[in-house]
């Protein structure tokens, strides 16, 4: 069976700026995949692409069918969720609107069934009582776990996080993480931009380390955190060793 | 000089007609002038190719020709091409045709004013652009331009005057009969000057409430 999704040789440039050189990667099913790497290397720019809202150059498949430009990009985002690090709810519509907008009008689902899934979702993650809610009634990491709804509610086959919790204040990041958390154990597959290195070890079947538009280094979780190879991924992580162990100052 | 109190009461019948028709022309000059500017703006945003320039050439046509000179062309030139429509239709065309273009711009603004991470949260999820149109940006584009439609609409309604020119009995025409059959020029006016404040007023003041009222069912609060 091929790799859910698969990239080869695939590339993407803003006018003179080459923003991704080259990439080869396989995403199996039920993998989680965590990238991380400095700002500006691509990584958002990566996930994009994987969904259609920036087209690059060369060898792109999901579930085994090539995308380009042409392809009917509206079908395939129904297979891929993704989540924006400012949540981007629907400010005029209710929680339950934003959740059941896709399933209804580009599913064409029933909405009996769709809103008791939607109700079901809400619940598990923690938010059963906010249906009737709209989005500026609710804190920030209330929206993101909405905004998580709203894509899983569509039953997508890969859920794309571009640093979903890097808008949230502190006490709002475990709550979104422990939702994701739980969707990498019910065997989801996941591909994860973040910045919190903690949490990409602990849920991470694999890390990709980008690097000027490059994946400079890939490897296990445990293996890449405490040895890293390349220069630029040791010096990467001595950055944020440091922020995490910042000295008293005498 | 005197004041014609009782020469004013008896006009006040064909003035209260003439104010009817005021505003049911103002109601649906603002109601075909929001459809075609629904039309064109969802023309302009989807960049339909061909109809995109049309759209652009008529905005721009009816935005930089007066109002009067626009009636007169359907009312007095259309009929050589075979086109004869009365005045009350003309009206009606003139009207829609002024106002379908500025509530264009206005929606096109209220378009351009919801972001583009909105629109991706959008296309996220599969919807087309279609969908994209009618689901997400209208109605934010609809909140974001209330202000400006409403001055617009209450722009409209004032602009119907310009109809007396084709012998449609509305206020100004009315108020122009009288003048020029009896020459009670201060009483007429006084008239005409009264019933505009009666229809402005309120309509400014119900235009106002509804504009709390839909941003807060908009947004919630
Ligand atoms: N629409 C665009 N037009 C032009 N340049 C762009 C565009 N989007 C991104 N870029 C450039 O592409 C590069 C990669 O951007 P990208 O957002 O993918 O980085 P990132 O790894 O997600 O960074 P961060 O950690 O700050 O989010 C940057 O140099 C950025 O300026
Ligand atoms: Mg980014």
């Amino acid at each position: 069976m091929s790799a859910l999704i698969e990239l080869s040789g695939f590339s993407k440039r803003f006018g003179d700026t080459q923003v991704l050189r080259e990439i080869d990667l396989r995403v199996e099913r039920g993998e989680v995949v965590v990238i991380i790497g400095p700002s500006g290397c691509g990584k958002s720019t990566l996930l994009r692409c994987l969904n259609g809202l920036e087209i690059g150059e060369g060898g792109l498949q999901f579930a085994g069918e090539a995308l380009d430009a042409g392809s009917d990009w509206s079908r395939v985002r129904q297979r891929i969720g993704m989540v924006f690090q400012s949540y981007q709810l629907f400010p005029h519509m209710t929680v339950l609107e934003n959740i059941l907008l896709g399933p209804l009008q580009v599913q064409k689902r029933a909405r009996a069934e769709v809103q008791a899934q939607a109700e079901a979702l809400l619940t598990r993650v923690g938010l059963g009582e906010r249906a009737g809610a709209y989005p500026r009634e609710l804190s920030g990491g209330q929206q993101q776990r909405i905004a998580i709804v709203r894509a899983l509610c569509m039953n997508p086959e890969v859920m794309l996080f571009d640093e979903v919790t890097a808008a949230l204040d502190p006490e709002m990041v475990k709550e979104v993480l422990d939702v994701i958390l739980d969707l990498a154990d019910g065997g989801m597959t996941l591909l994860i931009v973040t910045h919190e290195m903690a949490f990409a070890r602990a849920v991470a079947d694999r890390i990709l380390f980008m690097d000027e538009g490059r994946i400079a280094e890939e490897g296990e979780p445990q293996a890449f955190f405490s040895a890293p190879r390349t220069a630029r991924a040791q010096q990467f992580l001595e950055r944020f060793s440091y922020l995490q162990n910042v000295p008293r100052r005498k | 000089m005197t004041f014609d109190w009782a020469f004013l009461l008896g006009t006040l019948p064909a003035f209260f007609r003439a104010l009817g028709l005021t505003v049911e022309l103002g109601l649906i000059a603002i109601a075909t002038s929001s459809l075609v500017a629904l039309l064109c703006s969802s023309v302009l945003l989807l960049r339909l190719p061909v109809l995109g320039v049309l759209v652009r050439a008529y905005v721009e046509l009816a935005r930089n020709t007066p109002l009067l000179i626009q009636l007169f062309f359907i009312y007095f030139a259309l009929p050589s091409l075979g086109l004869k429509l009365s005045g009350y239709s003309s009206a009606i065309v003139a009207l829609t045709f002024m106002g379908g273009a500025y509530l264009t711009e206005v929606l096109r603004a209220g378009i351009e004013a919801v972001p583009r991470t909105q629109v991706e949260a959008g296309m996220a999820i599969g919807l087309s652009r279609w969908q994209l149109f009618r689901h997400v940006i209208l109605p934010q584009a609809g909140v974001f331009s209330l202000p400006a439609l409403f001055a617009n609409f209450i722009f409209l309604v004032k602009e119907t005057t310009v109809v007396s020119a084709v012998a449609v009995p509305e206020l100004l025409y009315t108020t122009k009969n009288y003048i020029g059959l009896y020459s009670k020029t201060y009483e007429m006016l006084a008239v005409m000057t009264a019933l505009c404040v009666l229809l402005f007023v309120p309509l400014s003041l119900l235009f106002r409430a509804l504009e709390r009222r839909l941003r807060h069912a908009q947004f919630g609060s």
